[in-house]
């Protein structure tokens, strides 16, 4: 998605989840990245940054 | 030595690359494919990673780990793709002048790892499948 000036995280994945609704379901669990660094929902995202959503990691009981 | 590959393991690489003359131990720490995971029967796994971020996250667990204790070195090589029960999805090997120090240190990686590095895997069964999602176990 093209973007005129940064926005938060929260405001992209609203853009995202408008256009397939499923994505709302995993929302609370979803963990973000911006360029490749763990992110919030209120980081600021820059056009030309790349956002990544994606489900906790695999984990293991120790 | 911080690796993602998608072959099988070569451990002894993993070892030479933290040997060290000034090493007293040498600790590793080899992950591997269980037959078996809430009661059920595994056939195989299927490992799958956000790859670049990865690295950089086990980039950031080797730098923390060499910071908080006195180590030699610490390398971690993840595996990619389907294995296998027995095969080793991640190698780890940690060398110190004093054996607590590795120890504790080599733990310190593995569980890191397992909450911070995006890989995911999913479990194959007799019947089905599923993708793990974190520390379900």
């Amino acid at each position: 998605m093209e973007l005129d000036r940064p926005a938060p995280v929260e405001d992209l994945f609203a853009r995202l989840a408008a256009q397939t609704p499923a994505l709302d379901a995993y929302r609370g669990s979803l963990l973000i990245a911006v360029n490749e660094e763990y992110g919030r929902w209120d980081t600021l995202v820059s056009d030309g940054d790349e956002l990544a959503f994606f489900p906790p990691v695999s984990g293991g009981r120790p | 030595m911080i690796e993602i590959v998608h072959s099988p393991i070569d451990q002894k690489r993993v070892v030479e690359a933290v040997s060290s003359p000034a090493a007293g131990a040498v600790v590793t720490f080899d992950g591997t494919i269980r037959n078996h995971a809430r009661g059920k029967s595994v056939t195989h796994l299927f490992y799958q990673a956000y790859a670049p971020m990865a690295v950089k996250e086990l980039e950031k667990i080797q730098s923390e780990a060499l910071r908080r204790w006195p180590l030699q070195e610490v390398a971690v090589v993840h595996r990619l793709g389907r294995m296998e029960i027995g095969e080793s999805s991640v190698f780890i090997a940690v060398s110190a002048a004093h054996r607590r120090d590795a120890f504790e240190a080599c733990r310190f990686v593995i569980d890191t790892l397992k909450t911070t590095v995006p890989i995911w895997k999913k479990e194959f069964y007799e019947d089905g499948e599923v993708w793990i999602e974190g520390s379900a176990g």
